[in-house]
């Protein structure tokens, strides 16, 4: 269940966002893609889960199914939690009737309890905080069992104690469903606990490839550079799409 | 040389012209995915893959919420019809007709075109904003990803509640029109009777102007649901991404229902 990316090339109005980017995930693995905004990160996420079309290069993916979990949430506001994480058992074709109403009762209550939720399947998004949506999220992101789990800035927009919370889940889901993932991040925090590995990117290339011991060590000026989160450097913010 | 491109490139002109291009390719852009999400949403209808909660929920907000506004603007205007009509009217010694002339009215063209307005303004640019909301919050990406197709579960049920529940708002609101005209042409006209207007309504209204109009509203439903759809699904960018798809949806949705209204007076009236 690993994920072998070649030669991945995808332009936008004729700017190169990825240039013949290469990576492997293994089974289980955690791989974290980080870089400044606009580097292309969540283009690759994009990529993998058949939202965007590269214009070059190869992707190979064992059969099992993608899941991913969106930068803010991205729950269904005007379904409420039940619905929301029984969404693709209730619509898409292949569970379709599979499942009975109890069955699926069961199922997002065992989904819930995973993410360390309960008793809030009437409850719609609006009515959860930031942290619980993206459990929530994390929730309707496993209910189908997935091989690959993508994370789109799992923690951005929480607060430290949530974000821990958010990153010991994903550390949880790892160990518990052995799927292969990808963090995208910018987060210390999430790159330090929770890869395996990571790559950087920058201007549609990758800089650095290594573990989180590699990044924190700062041999390259570019790790160097987002690690004390300095201006001064080899990426320049213009160059990289903010 | 030079100096000369760099001129014209500045003209107004050249503006004018560049604006007519850009406004040109996003027109047939817009109609482009228009016609192909009728032809997703065909593929889906012809193999029974409908959701039905969302067809019920949608078919439910489309006439039960539209029908006050509607019935408000219809029943209006057939008053203002029958306030400036009946009183001429009587003085040219036509009082028997001024039924004939509100329900001919009416059922060919001021009931739908007004329930058809009344629905762009409420239910067409709530689709458009839904669905506008729904794809610059990422909640149109996370449906793909969760491997449910948006043309299944946003695009037919919509779609499909405007068929089949427009001609239902057509007929309550063209025929509450009917009633508040003969009220006010009674109060407007003296020696008009209610026997009187009743029965004149009738006179020259056949089965075939009844089916061309509940035809004429289903399509009309179906137009206004599909454009507004479609464009609140293109909406890019933030809250005003939103405002432009929904005021999008707003004008396409307006100018399609005056040409498919045309196309049926030429097809059956012409």
């Amino acid at each position: 269940m690993s994920i072998k990316v070649q030669n991945l090339t995808k332009e936008f109005d004729g700017r190169k966002v990825l240039d013949n980017i290469s990576f492997t995930v293994e089974k289980g693995e955690v791989l974290s893609i980080v870089g400044f905004s606009g580097s292309g990160k969540s283009t690759i996420l994009k990529i993998l889960s058949g939202l965007l079309e590269a214009d070059s290069g190869t992707i190979d993916i064992d059969a099992g199914d993608v899941a991913m979990v969106f930068q803010y949430s991205a729950l269904f506001d005007s379904l409420n939690v039940f619905d929301n994480i029984s969404f693709a058992l209730q619509e898409r074709k292949e569970f379709k009737g599979k499942y009975t109403k109890e069955e699926l009762k069961e199922i997002v209550r065992k989904s819930l309890n995973t993410v360390g939720l309960s008793g809030i399947e009437d409850k719609f998004p609006h009515e959860l905080s930031g942290g619980m949506q993206k459990r929530v999220s994390l929730a309707r992101a496993i209910v189908t069992k997935p091989q690959f789990i993508l994370y789109d800035e799992p923690t951005a927009g929480l607060d430290p104690v949530a974000s821990t919370v958010i990153e010991d889940y994903i550390l949880r889901l790892r160990d518990e469903t052995k799927a292969t993932s990808i963090v995208v991040t910018h987060q210390m925090s999430t790159i330090k606990r929770c890869s395996d590995k990571l790559i950087m990117l920058y201007d549609g290339h990758i800089v650095f490839r290594g573990t989180p011991q590699d990044l924190l060590r700062g041999d390259n000026p570019y790790t160097k550079q987002f690690v004390s989160a300095s201006i001064e450097g080899p990426m320049k913010i213009a160059a990289s799409g903010f | 040389m030079a100096n000369i491109t760099v001129y014209l490139k500045e003209s107004l002109t050249y503006q004018i012209a560049l604006t007519m291009v850009k406004q040109l390719r996003e027109f047939f852009e817009t109609f482009g995915n228009i016609s192909y999400r009728f032809l997703e949403v065909l593929k889906y209808l012809l193999t029974f893959q409908i959701s039905w909660k969302q067809l019920i929920e949608q078919s439910s907000r489309f006439a039960v919420d539209s029908l006050p506004i509607t019935l408000s603007i219809v029943s209006m205007t057939a008053i203002i019809l029958a306030m400036q009509v009946a009183p001429e009217m009587v003085k040219q010694g036509g009082k028997d007709y001024i039924g004939l002339l509100v329900s001919l009215t009416m059922v060919r063209e001021i009931g739908v075109i007004m329930s058809g307005f009344a629905i762009i303004s409420m239910i067409g640019s709530s689709q458009a904003s839904e669905l506008a909301t729904m794809r610059v919050t990422d909640q149109i990406d996370a449906m793909k990803v969760l491997k449910v197709s948006p043309f299944k579960y946003l695009f037919l049920p919509r779609v499909l509640a405007g068929f089949i529940m427009m001609p239902f708002v057509v007929i309550i609101s063209s025929s509450f029109g009917i009633l508040t005209a003969g009220l006010t042409a009674m109060m407007a006209a003296k020696d008009v009777t209610w026997l009187c207007y009743i029965t004149s309504v009738w006179q020259g209204l056949y089965i075939r102007d009844i089916n061309i109009m509940l035809l004429k509203a289903a399509c009309f439903g179906g137009c206004i649901s599909l454009i507004s759809s479609s464009c609140g699904y293109d909406a890019q960018g933030g809250a005003k991404g939103v405002g432009i798809a929904t005021t999008k949806a707003v004008v396409w949705s307006f100018v399609a229902i005056v040409v498919v209204d045309c196309i049926f007076a030429i097809a059956f009236y012409f």
